[in-house]
C-alpha cells in the first residue's frame, strides 16, 4: 500500500459550547439541540444520529428554550426576549418577534400545537397564536411576582403548570387566571436557602404535577387541591431538568451533578393495578451540569454544560438488541470545520468566531512503519482573523494554492487575498461582495483556485472567477423550480469541469461547471449524504451517507459504477454498518486509482476497491482522532 | 407459584362409584353448586361452600344413567339421559325422576353439552350433534351417522376426538356454522404410545389440545378454529410440552386438565410404585408447581370448575380447591418435585444423575432422562442383547471382587458413550451396595479405578466417601477430595478429621498420591525420616511421639524460632491428605460449624502445619510453594482464619497452642510492615512509570511514519 508521513495535529484546540436544549419531535424522529453560543443542530435520529442541519449561532441570541409545534416548526426564545422561528428548508432564521416580556426562560407548545406559550422575565406568561406563516400574540395570564422559568401545558390543553421561584403556579387557559400556587419548601437538607428556583414542571392528564427545583428535590403536587403528595430528595445540588415520556409512564430528571435519574411508573406489587412513581434507575454520562433532556419512546436524551449530547437506549423498549440499542455520545460536529491548501502545507482551523492558519513542519528523517521522526522544522500558527459581528462563522476554506481564504456568517461574506513575502504573510480583504453572496452555508474552491463556488442559503450555487485582488461572477445556478432546499455539500471533480452539491433530503445534482448546466441527478437516498468527493481521472463521484453506505456514481456515464453495484449487491461488512459517526470527509490515494480514503471523527480508512470479491473487511488501520 | 388448599370430601354418602368412577361432575347455574353423577343411578346437586347436599335424584331400579347430568343454564333445568336413549329434563323442586318430562330419542346419546349463553347440545354416538330445542320439538327425528363404525368417541370438549384403528382423529365442528371438519392427529415415531387423556382449551385462532400419552409426556395440538378446508382431512402434529409428568404403566387411570394458559392439573402417580398424586405443573417453565398424594387411590378422572378441582378420592368425592398465580422463573424454580423426600427423589428436569442412577439399580424409573430412554431404545434396537453396563452391573451383584475388576478393565477400556458418567455412577453405585450388604466385599482397587475416570463427582454417588471414611481409606478419600468437586463440608470436615487423627504407623502403609508435598517439605524430610526411624527404635506410640514432640519443642526452645520453621509438624504423607482438603472448594458458613467439633490438639496440630506452610510460602518471591499442585498463599491464609475463628476460645486456652499463636502473630506483623513498606515504594515507582508515560506523549504535533499493508 505504501508509506505515509502523517501529521499529527493536536493544536485544533476546538472546543464545542454547552448544550443548553434539546427538544425531541416524536412525528419526524429528529432531535433539535441548542448550545450556548446561540447554535442550533438538528440530528435525525432515524438516520444513525446524524447532525443534518444546523443554524449557526450569535452572540446576543442565547437561546433559553426550545420547541417543536405545529408539526414540523422549530421555535426558540432566549434571554434577548425574542422568539424566533428557523426555516428547516433554507436553513435560516425565518423571523425573530419580540415578545415585550423582558428575557423569555421558558417557552412551550401547546399540546395541539396550535399555540405557543413563553414565561418571561417580568412574571408575565404570554400565549401565541401560530398562524402558517407567523405567530400571533394573543394574551397575557394572570401576572406572577417572579421570572417564569419552566411552563408545562395539561395534554387537555386546559390549565397550564408555571414554576417560578419559590412556588408553581397553576392556570386555567380559558381565563388566563391563577387556579393554585402550590409553594415550594425552601429548606434544604434542614438548612433554609435564599430562594427555591423551580427549574423545571411536568403536567401529567391525570392532573398530577411533577417539580424538579434547586433544592435537589423531585416533587408530585395534586393540581386540583394544589397540595404535595409526594417528594424524592435525589440530589445535592439543583435539578435542572425533566421530560415525560409520551405514555407517562417515565419520566427522566437531570441534576446539576451530572446524574440523570429515570423514574417510572410501577405496581405496587405484581398484579396489583395501584402503580406509583420509583426511582428507577441512574445514569452518570455528564461530568457537569445537565441542562437539559428529552425523553423519546426508546431513549433518554440528555445534554449539558459538558458539550455532550448524550442517547441513552431504553433496554426494556428496543425491541432488536441491534447497535441502536448502544449509548451514544456525540461531541463534534458532524461537519468540516478544517480546510487545507495542499500547495502551501496550510491547515486553517474554524472557531465559532475566529479562523486560524497554521503551517505543517516539516522534516528531512525517514523511519519505519510506527517511527515518530524528528521535526526540522514545527508547525507555525501564521494568522489569526476574527470575525467582525457577534454572528458565528458558518463556514471556512482556504484555496489549494494558499492564497484565498473565504468564509461566511449569517448575514456576510468574507474573501481575502493572502500575500507570501518570505516569512511575511499579508492579508488584503476583497471588499464590496455583491448582494447575493450575502451568506453561505458551503464554501469551495476549484484546484487550481481559480474558482470559487459557493452554496449560499436560498438554494443557488454561484460560481466566481478569482482573479488576482478582485473576482467576477460568473454563473448562479438556480434551485429547481419550487425547492428551497439548502445545498450544504459541494465537491469539484480535480479537473474543474464538474460540481456536485448535496441537500439535506433530495438527491446529489452535479453540475457542468464548463457548460454551466445540470448535468444530471443522482438517484435520492434514504439516508442524508455526510461527504462527497469526486474522484480524479476517472469523474467518479463517491458518496457516503449517515447509514454507512458508501456508493460510487460515474459522472460521464451518469449511473452507478460496476464496483459500486457489485458492493450494494454483497452488502458491507456488518462491523462497517454498525459504526455510529458518519463519514466526514472522502479523498483518493493520488497514485492508486484504486483506493478511498475516508475518515470520520475517531478513524482513518482506506477502501480497496480490487478486494471487493471477499465482503469488505473492516479497515486494517485506524488512526485515533485529532 | 400454584397452591393446593386443603381438600375436603364432598359427600357424607359412600356414592355408587364403580370401577369406572363417576359420570360426571357438572356446573350448575347457581354458583358452588355442583351435579354429581355417579355411574349408576343417582343424580346429586352439591353445593360447594356448604358442602352439602341440596338435592338427589334417581332413576328406577333397571334404569340406568349413561350421561351426566347438567344444567339448561338458560332455564335452570336439569337434563340427564339414562339407557342412552332416554332424556329426562326436570327442576329442583321435582322430587321424582319417573314423574319429570321424558323424550326417547331414536339414537344413542353421548354427551350432552351445555354451557353458559346457549342452549345446551346433544352428541349423538354416531357423531351428530342437535341443539336441544330442535330435538324435542322432534324427538324421533332421524339421526344421521357422522363417523364410521369403527371409530369410537374417546372425548369431547365442544368437540369430538374418535379412537380409530390406532390413529386419532378430532372433529371440531363450530356452534354457529355447522362445519364440520376432521383432523388426524400424527403422533409421530412411538407408535406404541396410547394417549390415556385429553383436554382442551379454546383461545382467539387455536383450540390447544393437549394429550396425556401412556410414556407420561404431555402433547399440545393447536387445531385452527377456522378450517382451511373443511372438506379435506387434514393432518396435525403434536408438540411435546412435558415429559415424564405420571408414569406410563400406571394401574389407574390418568388424568390431564388445563387450568389456565400455563398450568395443567395431572392426576396420577408419578412413579410406578408410589401412591396417585394430583400435581399442578407450569408448561411455560415446565417446572412442578405442587403436587399432593391421594394415598386411597382415585377413579383417573378429574374436573375443575372456578378454582376447584374434582376428583374421587377412595370412595369420596374430594374437592381441593387451587390457586394459580402468575409464575416468574425464579417462583417457578424455587419447588422441585419431591419437597417432601428430598432425599430419594429428584426432578427429572436437573437432567442428571441421580436419575440414572435409579435405573442402574434396576429399577424403573419413570423420571429417566430423555437421554437414557433414546439409548436404551437405540440398544434395543441394534443389539437385542443386554448391554454391556448392564451385564457388568449383574457381575457386580453376584460375582468375586477379581472377576468384577476383570470386567470393569473390559468395560473402561471401551468406547465411551455420551452417558459414561451417569453408568459409572450406577457401577459405583452397585459396588457400595453390595458393599453394605457384605462387609467382607471390598472392592477398593475398582472403586480406584473408577474414580480416577474423572468423570465421578459426589452428589452421582454420595455413599462412596461415607464407605471410604468408615474403613479409614484415606488413599480413596485423598483421591475423592481431589477429584470431586462438590463435596459437602461436613464430608470435608470428616477427612479432616481423619486425616489429622489417623496414626503415622497407619499411614505409613498407605499409598497416598505425595505430588503435592514432593519438593517443599524436602528439607524437612530428612528430619522427619530421622524422626520416623527414631520412632522405630523408641517404639513410641507416633501420635504421642508427635504432639510430645510439639510440646517439646515448644518449651524447650521458645526462643529458637528459625528451628521451628524449618520444620514440617506432620509427616510428608499427613500432608499430602491435608493439602487435598486444603484444596477443596468449599462455603465458610457451612464449613465452620463443622470445624468447631474437631479436638483441640487436632487444631493445633493443623495450624502448625499451615503455619509452617505459610512461612514456607514467605521464602520466595513469588509467595508459592514448590511442587506440583501445591496449595496456594490464599488457600493457607483462608484456613489459617478459618480455623481460628472456629476455635477462638480453644485456641486462646490450651497452653500448647500459646508458643504458636505467639509466633503467628510476630509473623504476620513483621509482614505488614513489609507490605506496608513495599506500599511506599510502589507509590514512587507509579510517580516513575507516570513520568515514563508523559515522555512517550509527542506533545502537540508530530510526524510520524505509517506503512499500511
Amino acid at each position: 500500500m505504501g508509506e505515509f508521513k502523517v501529521h499529527r495535529v493536536r493544536f485544533f484546540n476546538y472546543v464545542p459550547s454547552g448544550i443548553r436544549c434539546v427538544a425531541y419531535n416524536n412525528q419526524s424522529n429528529r432531535l433539535a439541540v441548542s448550545r450556548t453560543d446561540g447554535t442550533v443542530e438538528i440530528y435525525n435520529l432515524s438516520a444513525n444520529y446524524f447532525q443534518e442541519k444546523f443554524f449557526p449561532g450569535h452572540e446576543s441570541r442565547a437561546t433559553e428554550a426550545l420547541c417543536w409545534a405545529a408539526g414540523q416548526r422549530l421555535f426558540s426564545a432566549g434571554l434577548n426576549g425574542e422568539i424566533i422561528e428557523y426555516d428547516l428548508q433554507a436553513l435560516n432564521v425565518k423571523y425573530a418577534m419580540d415578545a415585550f416580556g423582558g428575557p423569555i426562560w421558558s417557552m412551550t407548545a401547546s399540546p395541539s400545537g396550535s399555540q405557543l406559550l413563553v414565561g418571561c422575565e417580568d412574571g408575565s406568561v404570554k400565549l401565541f397564536q401560530i398562524t402558517p406563516d407567523k405567530i400571533q400574540f394573543e394574551r397575557n395570564f394572570d401576572r406572577q411576582k417572579s421570572r417564569i422559568l419552566s411552563l408545562s401545558w395539561h395534554p387537555s390543553g386546559t390549565h397550564i403548570a408555571a414554576g417560578s421561584i419559590d412556588y408553581i403556579s397553576v392556570f386555567d387557559v380559558k381565563s388566563g387566571s391563577t387556579i393554585h400556587k402550590m409553594i415550594v419548601d425552601r429548606q434544604y437538607m434542614g438548612v433554609s436557602k435564599r430562594k427555591c428556583i423551580v427549574w423545571g414542571v411536568a403536567f401529567l392528564s391525570d392532573g398530577t404535577v411533577i417539580s424538579v427545583d434547586s433544592a435537589g428535590k423531585v416533587q408530585f403536587w395534586d393540581s386540583a387541591t394544589g397540595t404535595l403528595v409526594k417528594s424524592h430528595l435525589i440530589a445535592n445540588a439543583d435539578v435542572q431538568s425533566i421530560a415525560v415520556a409520551d405514555q407517562e409512564d417515565s419520566f427522566v430528571v437531570g441534576t446539576a451533578e451530572g446524574t440523570i435519574f429515570h423514574f417510572q411508573l410501577l405496581p405496587v406489587t405484581s398484579n396489583s393495578n395501584e402503580k406509583q412513581w420509583v426511582r428507577t434507575k441512574p445514569f452518570q454520562h455528564h461530568t457537569h451540569d445537565v441542562r437539559t433532556v428529552a425523553h423519546s419512546p426508546t431513549a433518554l436524551i440528555s445534554g449539558g454544560t459538558d458539550t455532550h449530547l448524550v442517547i441513552r437506549p431504553l433496554m426494556e423498549k428496543v425491541e432488536v438488541k441491534n447497535y441502536d440499542a448502544a449509548l451514544r455520545k456525540i461531541t463534534f460536529p458532524h461537519r468540516r470545520l478544517i480546510s487545507c491548501s495542499k500547495k502551501r502545507q496550510l491547515l486553517l482551523f474554524q472557531f465559532t468566531h475566529h479562523l486560524e492558519l497554521w503551517r505543517l513542519g516539516s522534516t528531512v528523517a525517514t523511519g519505519k512503519n510506527g517511527d515518530t521522526l524528528p521535526l526540522s522544522k514545527n508547525a507555525d500558527h501564521l494568522l489569526h482573523l476574527k470575525t467582525k459581528g457577534p454572528e458565528n462563522i458558518i463556514c471556512s476554506s482556504i484555496s489549494p494554492c494558499g492564497n484565498w481564504i473565504a468564509y461566511s456568517t449569517a448575514s456576510r461574506f468574507f474573501l481575502c487575498r493572502l500575500n507570501y513575502e518570505h516569512d511575511n504573510i499579508s492579508l488584503k480583504r476583497v471588499s464590496k461582495m455583491p448582494a447575493f453572496l450575502r451568506s453561505a452555508l458551503q464554501i469551495l474552491f476549484s484546484e487550481d483556485s481559480t474558482k470559487l463556488f459557493v452554496a449560499s442559503n436560498q438554494g443557488s450555487l454561484h460560481i466566481v472567477q478569482l482573479l488576482e485582488g478582485s473576482f467576477k461572477h460568473l454563473h448562479a445556478f438556480q434551485p429547481l423550480s419550487g425547492t428551497v432546499e439548502a445545498m450544504c455539500l459541494l465537491a469539484v471533480s480535480p479537473d474543474g469541469s464538474w460540481l456536485a452539491a448535496s441537500g439535506t433530503s433530495a438527491g446529489v445534482r452535479v453540475y457542468n461547471v464548463k457548460q454551466l448546466k445540470l448535468h444530471c441527478t443522482v438517484p435520492a437516498y434514504n439516508f442524508p449524504v455526510t461527504a462527497l468527493a469526486i474522484a480524479p481521472d476517472t469523474n467518479n463521484l463517491v458518496i457516503a451517507h449517515s447509514d454507512q453506505q458508501v456508493f460510487e456514481y460515474s459522472i460521464p456515464d451518469k449511473q452507478y459504477t460496476e464496483w459500486s453495484r457489485t458492493v450494494q449487491k454483497q452488502g458491507f461488512h456488518h462491523l462497517w454498518l454498525q459504526r455510529d459517526t458518519p463519514i466526514t470527509h472522502i479523498s483518493f490515494h493520488p497514485k492508486r486509482p484504486m483506493h478511498i480514503l475516508l475518515h470520520d471523527a475517531y478513524m482513518f480508512c482506506i477502501i480497496d476497491k480490487s478486494l471487493v470479491s471477499s465482503s469488505l473487511l473492516p479497515p486494517e488501520s485506524s488512526l485515533e482522532s485529532l | 407459584m400454584a397452591a393446593l388448599e386443603e381438600e375436603f370430601t364432598l359427600s357424607s354418602v359412600v356414592l355408587g362409584a364403580g370401577p369406572d368412577g363417576l359420570l360426571g361432575v357438572e356446573h350448575s347455574d347457581k354458583t358452588d353448586q355442583f351435579l354429581v353423577t355417579d355411574s349408576g343411578r343417582t343424580v346429586i346437586l352439591y353445593k360447594l361452600s356448604d358442602q352439602k347436599t341440596l338435592g338427589s335424584w334417581s332413576v328406577k331400579q333397571g334404569q340406568i344413567i349413561t350421561c351426566p347430568a347438567v344444567c339448561n343454564f338458560q332455564t335452570g333445568e336439569y337434563i340427564v339421559v339414562h339407557d342412552n336413549k332416554v332424556l329426562r329434563i326436570w327442576n329442583s323442586e321435582d322430587v321424582n325422576l319417573d314423574k319429570v318430562f321424558k323424550a326417547t330419542l331414536s339414537a344413542e346419546v353421548y354427551r350432552i353439552h351445555s354451557i353458559q349463553g346457549t342452549e345446551p347440545l346433544v352428541l349423538f354416538k354416531e357423531g351428530a350433534v342437535r341443539g336441544l330445542e330442535a330435538l324435542l320439538a322432534e324427538p324421533q327425528q332421524k339421526i344421521e351417522t357422522v363417523i364410521s363404525n369403527e371409530e369410537v368417541i374417546k372425548m369431547y370438549c365442544m368437540f369430538l376426538i374418535i379412537f380409530f384403528h390406532g390413529n386419532y382423529f378430532a372433529y371440531v365442528q363450530t356452534f354457529h356454522s355447522r362445519v364440520l371438519s376432521k383432523y388426524t392427529l400424527l403422533l409421530g415415531q412411538e407408535e406404541k404410545v396410547v394417549i390415556q387423556s385429553f383436554t382442551a382449551s379454546v383461545d382467539r385462532k387455536f383450540i390447544s389440545l393437549m394429550s396425556l400419552s401412556s410414556d407420561g409426556c404431555i402433547h399440545e395440538t393447536l387445531i385452527p378454529i377456522r378450517p382451511t378446508d373443511p372438506e379435506k382431512n387434514q393432518r396435525v402434529v403434536r408438540s411435546l410440552l412435558l415429559k415424564a409428568v405420571v408414569s406410563g404403566n400406571a394401574r389407574n387411570g390418568v388424568a390431564l386438565t388445563v387450568l389456565d394458559q400455563d398450568h395443567v392439573a395431572v392426576l396420577g402417580s408419578p412413579l410406578p410404585a408410589s401412591k396417585e398424586c394430583i400435581s399442578i405443573w407450569n408448561i411455560k417453565f415446565q417446572t412442578l408447581q405442587i403436587s399432593k398424594e391421594l394415598p386411597q387411590g382415585t377413579s383417573g378422572q378429574l374436573w375443575y370448575y372456578g378454582e376447584n378441582l374434582f376428583m374421587l378420592h377412595g370412595k369420596f368425592l374430594t374437592v381441593i380447591p387451587y390457586k394459580c398465580e402468575v409464575s416468574s422463573l425464579a417462583g417457578a424454580l424455587g419447588k422441585l418435585k419431591h419437597s417432601q423426600d428430598p432425599g430419594t427423589h429428584v426432578t427429572p428436569h436437573f437432567v442428571n444423575w441421580e436419575t440414572s442412577q435409579g435405573c442402574g439399580l434396576g429399577c424403573q424409573n419413570s423420571e429417566q432422562s430423555r437421554r437414557i430412554l433414546r439409548r436404551r431404545k437405540v440398544e434395543v434396537n441394534l443389539q437385542p442383547e443386554v448391554p454391556p453396563s448392564k451385564q457388568l452391573l449383574l457381575t457386580i451383584k453376584k460375582d468375586s471382587e477379581k472377576h468384577i475388576e476383570v470386567e470393569l478393565r473390559k468395560f473402561l477400556a471401551m468406547k465411551q458413550t455420551p452417558d459414561f458418567h451417569a453408568i459409572i455412577g450406577d457401577i459405583v453405585t452397585g459396588l457400595l451396595e453390595r458393599c453394605k450388604a457384605e462387609p467382607s466385599f471390598c472392592p477398593r482397587n475398582c472403586l480406584i479405578q473408577l474414580i480416577q475416570t474423572h468423570v465421578l463427582s459426589y452428589s452421582l454417588c454420595p455413599g462412596l466417601m461415607e464407605v471410604a471414611l468408615q474403613k479409614t481409606d484415606v488413599q480413596l478419600l485423598q483421591l475423592c477430595l481431589q477429584q470431586f468437586p462438590d463435596i459437602p463440608e461436613s464430608v470435608t470436615c470428616a477427612c479432616l478429621k481423619l486425616f489429622l487423627s489417623i496414626g503415622d504407623d497407619c499411614l505409613q502403609e498407605t499409598d497416598v498420591n505425595m505430588e503435592s508435598v514432593s519438593d517443599y517439605s524436602g528439607t524437612a524430610q530428612d528430619e522427619k525420616m530421622e524422626e520416623q526411624t527414631k520412632i522405630l527404635q523408641n517404639g513410641f506410640n507416633p501420635k504421642e511421639d508427635n504432639c510430645s514432640n510439639c510440646d517439646q519443642e515448644l518449651n524447650e526452645k521458645p526462643q529458637d524460632t528459625t528451628k521451628e520453621t524449618i520444620s514440617c509438624p506432620v509427616i510428608p504423607k499427613r500432608a499430602a491428605l491435608l493439602n487435598a482438603i486444603l484444596h477443596s472448594a468449599y462455603s465458610e458458613t457451612f464449613l465452620l460449624p463443622h470445624l468447631k467439633d474437631i479436638p483441640a490438639q487436632h487444631i493445633t496440630l493443623f495450624l502448625q502445619y499451615l503455619y509452617f506452610l505459610y512461612l514456607k510460602c514467605s521464602e520466595n518471591a513469588t509467595m508459592t510453594l514448590p511442587g506440583i499442585h501445591p496449595p496456594t498463599l490464599n488457600q493457607i491464609m483462608d484456613w489459617i482464619c478459618l480455623l481460628l475463628d472456629a476455635n477462638f476460645t480453644v485456641v486462646v486456652m490450651i497452653p500448647e497452642a500459646k508458643r504458636l499463636l505467639i509466633n503467628l502473630y510476630k509473623f504476620v506483623k513483621s509482614q505488614i510492615s513489609v507490605y506496608s513498606e513495599l506500599n511506599k515504594i510502589e507509590v514512587s515507582f507509579r510517580e516513575l512509570q507516570k513520568l515514563n508515560q508523559e515522555k512517550n506523549n509527542r506533545g502537540l504535533y508530530s510526524i510520524e511514519v505509517l506503512e499500511l499493508f
